[in-house]
């Protein structure tokens, strides 16, 4: 993938999911989420786990996002009124975050390790389905053997957090 | 080229977006999809560091991609629940915002 692609794609990733915090309607947002991770899913691609951007298409901006639209949806929530921002609370979450990425990029900048390109692969990564598939039930099996109970667990707790209840 | 360290800039700034949405933003379903941006954010991160560890055969390093996995498999989960959660606040304050829930009993 060439370097003009890549940046692309992590402007359109970057851009768009500082536009889900600015944006004031909630659909908007829920939008600009699903553009930030079709950028997100193009720059897995570009690392040649295919497999892993396409669950990031189909579950993320599939799934995930129709949820969050229905949601909205159901609500009807409008776009917040104009109330006052509260610049010092605001000011304060921004400062922090920056803090946080002026730490993440300075101790990127501190390996060696972090300069390397990408390394040649000598096999095709055309099958990763077949990898994985193969890792996580050999060597992973009780994790996914959990997670697949979490997933139960999740779907029963959100039928009975959405039933009514009788009065 | 681009290097190891481009993506995981990119992954930081990312990270660091989600980060000033949870803190910043009064709507609980903004907090919830700024989650999902972080989330998002270690995915990157975990998919380079697999992409940049070439094995002996020549593939890259599966194991973080396993992880991949079973982050999204449970981020889906997250989300299902925290909506559902979401919903029946809804129904009893008619609000979303974070400003109106500030007390654990009511």
């Amino acid at each position: 993938m060439s370097p003009f692609l890549f940046w692309i794609f992590a402007l359109m990733t970057l851009i768009f999911g500082a536009a889900v915090v600015v944006n004031r309607n909630p659909v908007a947002s829920a939008l600009s989420l699903v553009v930030s991770f079709l950028g997100l899913a193009a720059l897995f691609v570009s690392l040649d786990a295919y497999f892993v951007g396409i669950i990031q298409v189909l579950v993320y901006a599939g799934a995930v996002m129709v949820l969050f639209l229905f949601i909205i949806m159901l609500l009807n929530l409008q776009a917040e009124e104009r109330q006052r921002i509260n610049w010092l609370a605001a000011a304060g979450g921004v400062g922090v975050a920056l803090i946080l990425l002026i730490q993440v990029v300075f101790t990127i900048r501190h390996f060696e390790a972090t300069r390397q390109t990408l390394p040649a692969l000598s096999a095709s990564t055309i099958d990763d389905v077949r990898n994985i598939g193969a890792l996580l039930f050999r060597n992973y099996n009780l994790p996914l053997q959990i997670v697949g109970v979490l997933v139960l667990v999740a779907t029963i707790g959100v039928v009975l957090l959405s039933k009514r209840e009788p009065r | 080229m681009i290097t190891l360290g481009d993506y995981l800039i990119v992954s930081g700034i990312l990270f660091a977006i989600g980060f000033a949405g949870v803190m910043v933003r009064r709507n609980l379903i903004i907090i919830l999809m700024s989650l999902e941006l972080m989330l998002n954010a270690a995915n990157l991160s975990l998919v380079a560091f697999s992409r940049f560890r070439v094995g002996p055969d020549g593939l890259p390093n599966y194991n973080a991609q396993v992880f991949v996995f079973f982050v999204i498999t449970v981020a889906a989960a997250e989300v299902a629940v925290g909506l559902a959660i979401l919903v029946a606040l809804f129904r009893i304050r008619q609000t979303t915002s974070v400003r109106d829930i500030s007390s654990l009993k009511f």
